[in-house]
């Protein structure tokens, strides 16, 4: 609790708010953990009339900088709630506020362009007396920056905004900070899709992997192909996304400093894709003959290739991260082994009776298209499974429940980039209040033979969160916060961060300032919080 | 489908236009819960906004003025017709002819207008939809809510936007007068929408009694007249995070026009740690040792204050809702304390209870039982009060909680003489997989061994939603669908709605008409519906 007596300088008009509010509750702090933060009892009034953020003056962007400018407006809102909504507080102020002015100097320049795997995103931190200076190397490392910024500020039972001394080195521990969400088996309306984004940014999330197509439908309204949404979505108008959403997702998500990553699964997963492009998928056959129903693409004929390779020319065009999700995984062999045409292909290329070399088939062929786009691969881990010696590079993403640190280590092993999402499958059903479950995840505990090197191929982690049972009505509380507990394991010292008891009343009180900013998180347990949830 | 040819009388011009266009439409699956005996037939009438209207049968009780059919009618014409209340004008510009009427006509042969709903209302209704006309019928008002229901359920919309309903002949009666619904505003607070909006839901799916656990341990958020430092210190907060007299008023009246009950309880000796800050000298001291320990246990049962304290608050309680229920509580009623306590121990042996302190408990409940009689108004009490005493004094309702055998605990409650609740098998707020609707379809209430007066004795069941890990953020999705199917347990034939494979279609169909009205119910499998949640 800090007292009148230990400000050095009292600010008069800040002085007559502390004498009368003593019993302030302090700030837990920032969410997700920063790397160093060391925060002093002396604490500092704001007012949204004198509060400011401007550019320093050694910083290489300036005013006009698309990204920080959109960010100064956006949390002058996050940290004034109240002001923004026109509320009466001047009144109580009884003298002239102080200024405070928050410099963001930046090293590079970069305000038009794009997050992607090799963004710095660290920052310094320093709040004092009437400012605060923040530097970073890039536009996304002061994003990140801000977003602490607006988590040390909080408000007296009176309505005074007050911060502490606090100085912050951070930097996050993985680059790749990922979450999931599938629009194929539920459509997500825009909104739902861009409030989600929002959330991430307070958690320090740094990648939207969009599984955007699946097995029931094909929202993605393709320029190349229009029949496939038109035919292969739920809707053909009102449950798609057109281009213009896909930049609006994207440009949303730059301003906060996320990666979009499109998904478009394949050979697998692709049911919806054969209503609006015919011979694209293996016809089954029963006994001799075609059964009407349909398998994985069809991997034998040149027109699947023609068609993937278009489509992936769109993708290249219309995502700008230089990384694509190829899928590859669950492929059903059932189908192709019924069809006689893949029989004999299988044949020819001396494959046997091993299907899984005509799925690596496959999956090398796109491979190598999306490498000739200049973009990188990420797979699900059965491509990896299936052909442990890589002829080329990609990222495996692992999945499966089980020993999924042994599969870490063997992808490892074999000099390919990992990604970890098996832990962090939210949609399961499973207790909504084990959050330290995510939390207590360890990704690194693998044993390594010999060299440190095959640590530093796990680039990160994401959460997925799938469609079966998720829609627009339980997305947000099934996300949040229990996506925040993965948030610092990926972005926090681990050291650090070990326990989850320790964890929990900060979590609580995060996820208390995640409602105040209007995102529908559940409950950890029993209690409340000062501003509930009143967006019903 | 049903073509335009099917109409077998004078067929309708505009009507038929626009029957011919759309062919394809999609037929309505029914009603939800099922009524007790469904007739419909392919023939199928137009219904336009502009013509359709209300009314009372010149027989009936109730005529212009009934204060609840007045509001019903108000309510369901903007349910039957979303788009028309959102002003599209533009549904008039295709209709190419004059629209036809389609009148209601509702019969009640009781009045009973200003009452309230209690546990011998008459809820039968019949309704006949023919040709430009639907008649319902029934004995109360509370008859007529549920025909209205039904008869809104009725009615479907193409893609083209023309409101439909089929011929149709429902004679409907609920199974179990006791169709509850518990929430629990002590452990989370929940604003009072979200209350408002759940008794919405609860009218949808015709349940009838809503059971408010309004205090408990964590927070007691009822701002009591006659005790107002009950809220003022055992609240969450004083001012944001209590219900009010008017607030409470409101929800009674709220569920009133919706022919719901609402039975509050306040639960006692146990769960009454939030009583304890506003109302010293009620808990009882805990002792370690020979001195006070500081802590508090139940309810002090030994002490006349604690009785007289008791006396008015269930006087109060009697005065401010006028449900003959009341649920006194008295589960999980922890001894330890008790047992520390020499003033409690001396009691005993006084009383000549031995060590048996499941004598003290029904001793106390007994009293505050009596008190309650003495009001005129029947107790209802958790398992554990007949548990501990399974030869009744008195005549009180026991709501069976304990997972287990709750069947064997049903056929010992009704042995004795009692009627009973069931909530064991619908407790929704556990971790379990959220699909898992069918669990709650599948319970069978009445399916232990004993006489036709035992199982008459089980009046009801109840859907509980206990508030550990539930608030505002996640209370709806966690509850609808899933309590639509306990719903459909308490109302529709068991035999008929055996199988809940067969269930499924129409309780998705349900689902999407639930989100039309706005409730947040989440989805049961992949998929979509036409009018997606768009809350957010």
């Amino acid at each position: 609790m800090a007292h009148t007596g230990t400000h050095s300088q009292p600010v008069r008009s800040c002085l007559l708010l502390v004498v009368v509010s003593v019993c302030v509750q302090q700030v837990h702090g920032v969410w997700p953990l920063p790397q160093q933060l060391h925060q002093s009892a002396d604490r500092g009034c704001l007012s949204p009339q004198r509060f400011s953020f401007t550019y320093g003056r050694d910083s290489a962007a300036q005013t006009g900088c698309s990204v920080l400018d959109a960010a100064f407006k956006r949390y002058f809102s996050i940290i004034f709630p109240d002001f923004t909504k026109g509320s009466g507080l001047l009144q109580y102020v009884w003298s002239e506020p102080q200024p405070f002015v928050v410099s963001v100097s930046v090293k590079t320049g970069g305000c038009d362009g794009y997050p992607d795997e090799d963004s710095d995103e660290s920052y310094n931190l320093s709040v004092s007396e009437g400012q605060a200076v923040l530097r970073s190397v890039t536009v996304w490392g002061a994003l990140r920056g801000l977003e602490s910024f607006s988590q040390l500020v909080y408000q007296d039972d009176y309505g005074s905004y007050f911060i502490n001394k606090t100085e912050i080195v951070d930097f996050p521990r993985f680059a790749f900070r990922g979450l999931l969400l599938d629009t194929s088996r539920h459509y997500l309306p825009l909104h739902a899709i861009l409030k989600t984004l929002d959330a991430m940014a307070y958690s320090k999330f740094n990648v939207f992997h969009w599984h955007i197509v699946d097995d029931p439908s094909f929202p993605y309204q393709s320029r190349t192909f229009p029949d496939l949404s038109n035919k292969g979505a739920f809707h053909p108008f009102t449950h798609i996304y057109t281009q213009s959403d896909v930049m609006r997702v994207i440009e949303h998500a730059r301003m906060r400093g996320i990666r979009v990553v499109p998904e478009f699964d394949s050979p697998g997963h692709t049911q919806s894709w054969g209503k609006g492009q015919p011979g694209l998928l293996t016809p089954c056959y029963k006994g001799g003959v075609p059964s009407g129903s349909f398998g994985p693409v069809d991997p034998t004929i040149d027109t699947t290739y023609k068609f993937m390779e278009s489509l992936l020319k769109e993708v290249k065009f219309v995502f700008p991260d230089s990384y694509v999700h190829l899928g590859g995984d669950e492929v059903s062999f059932a189908c192709w082994q019924s069809n006689p045409n893949v029989r004999k292909f299988m044949e020819k290329m001396g494959f046997g009776k091993d299907f899984t070399k005509l799925e690596s088939f496959y999956m090398e062929s796109i491979m190598n298209m999306t490498a000739a786009l200049n973009r990188t691969s990420i797979v699900w881990q059965d491509v990896f499974d299936y052909h442990e010696r890589p002829r080329s590079k990609y990222v495996v993403e692992v999945w499966k429940q089980g020993c999924y640190l042994c599969e870490m280590r063997r992808v490892t092993k074999a000099g390919l980039k990992v990604i970890l999402a098996a832990p962090f499958y939210l949609d399961l059903p499973i207790p909504t209040h084990s959050w330290a479950r995510y939390y207590i995840v360890r990704h690194l505990a693998f044993r390594v033979q010999r060299t440190e090197e095959q640590k530093k191929l796990v680039i990160g982690g994401e959460v997925a969160m799938w469609g079966e049972y998720v829609d627009a009505t339980n997305l947000t509380p099934r996300l949040w916060p229990r996506a925040c507990a993965a948030a610092e394991r990926l972005w926090s010292n681990e050291e650090k961060t070990l326990n989850a008891d320790l964890a929990f009343p900060r979590l609580e009180e995060f996820r208390c300032e995640l409602l105040r900013r209007g995102i529908q998180a559940e409950p950890l347990f029993v209690g409340h919080c000062k501003h509930e949830y009143d967006g019903l």
